[in-house]
């Protein structure tokens, strides 16, 4: 396929305008000094990424990831961050002095990871886009072919959750106890 | 009949994208000293194999959903990571008053 021809399709340029927004965003959630605008940036991040999901037809999984990253993740998020009261104005201490030596590993990675696909899947295109994926045959084949993994990552999520609650909470000090009970 | 662009969209464009997302959210976990800003790091690069699974999921076409399933999977487990992630972090901030993954150095050797 020619450059030309991957220009002239209306798809790719919906791909491209999302995909700037994405690593824009993306780049802000990993270098923004404020806590908050960092959690509001992986988002707009988030968001574009569930574009991506029904650019491929994927539509099920893009409404998962709205529902439960945007809807729920990050508000535990910005519940987390305002009860460890990081600082929510502007703080240069959120990130350490090693900012080269990990931007130069980052793109080393990226060098190493777009080569292999590059150069493994070369002009290789994806099929389903513009045929969606009927929830029927995810249905099928989550309560089908996996349903034992789905069981365990439902007990991942009960343990998750026990897990959550036993850590977080707070033991009462033999002091306050005596005072429960007095009263 | 659904508008076929089927082949013009390039696997590889998905699989570079997801790329440069790992390589930021690898950048983010090296550099962020906050703990609650590192887990958002680690939800970042998950968001990238998300996008691999999709798109490798739309490469090859099977009928059996295989990707999308994984890629289900996937947030399930980092919804439970990111519930029981902030517990253990505000139980170390309740303890030592600080979030800051590098002041956390009591089992250094």
């Amino acid at each position: 396929m020619t450059v030309d021809a991957w220009i002239a399709e209306p798809v790719n340029w919906v791909f491209s305008i999302v995909a700037v927004v994405i690593l824009f965003t993306a780049v802000r959630v990993v270098t923004s000094p404020n806590v908050v605008h960092a959690a509001l940036y992986l988002v707009a991040a988030l968001a574009g990424s569930a574009v991506m999901f029904l650019l491929l037809s994927a539509e099920f999984v893009a409404l998962v990831l709205v529902l439960v990253y945007i809807g729920a993740v990050l508000v535990l998020f910005l519940f987390g961050i305002m009860i460890t009261r990081a600082p929510t104005g502007f703080d240069e201490g959120l990130s350490n002095d090693r900012k080269l030596v990990s931007a130069a590993i980052s793109l080393v990675l990226l060098g190493v990871l777009s080569w292999a696909s590059l150069s493994a899947f070369g002009t290789d295109t994806v099929n389903t886009v513009g045929s969606p994926t009927a929830t029927e045959i995810l249905g099928d084949a989550i309560l089908g072919r996996f349903v034992i993994p789905f069981e365990v990552v439902s007990f991942i999520l009960l343990s998750a959750l026990i897990g959550g609650i036993t850590v977080a909470r707070r033991d009462l000090t033999p002091l306050e106890e005596e005072e429960r009970k007095a009263v | 009949m659904p508008y076929d662009v089927g082949s013009l969209m390039l696997l590889n464009q998905f699989l570079v994208l997801g790329a440069a997302l790992f390589s930021i959210g690898v950048y983010g976990l090296l550099v962020r000293r906050n703990a609650v800003l590192v887990l958002l790091s680690v939800e970042l690069m998950l968001n990238a194999v998300n996008i691999n699974l999709i798109a490798f999921e739309s490469a090859l076409v099977t009928n059996a959903a295989v990707g999308q399933v994984f890629s289900i999977f996937v947030i399930t487990v980092a919804a439970a990571e990111v519930g029981f992630g902030l517990a253990i972090i505000l139980m170390i901030f309740r303890n030592r008053r600080s979030a800051n993954v590098d002041e956390l150095d009591l089992m250094r050797w």
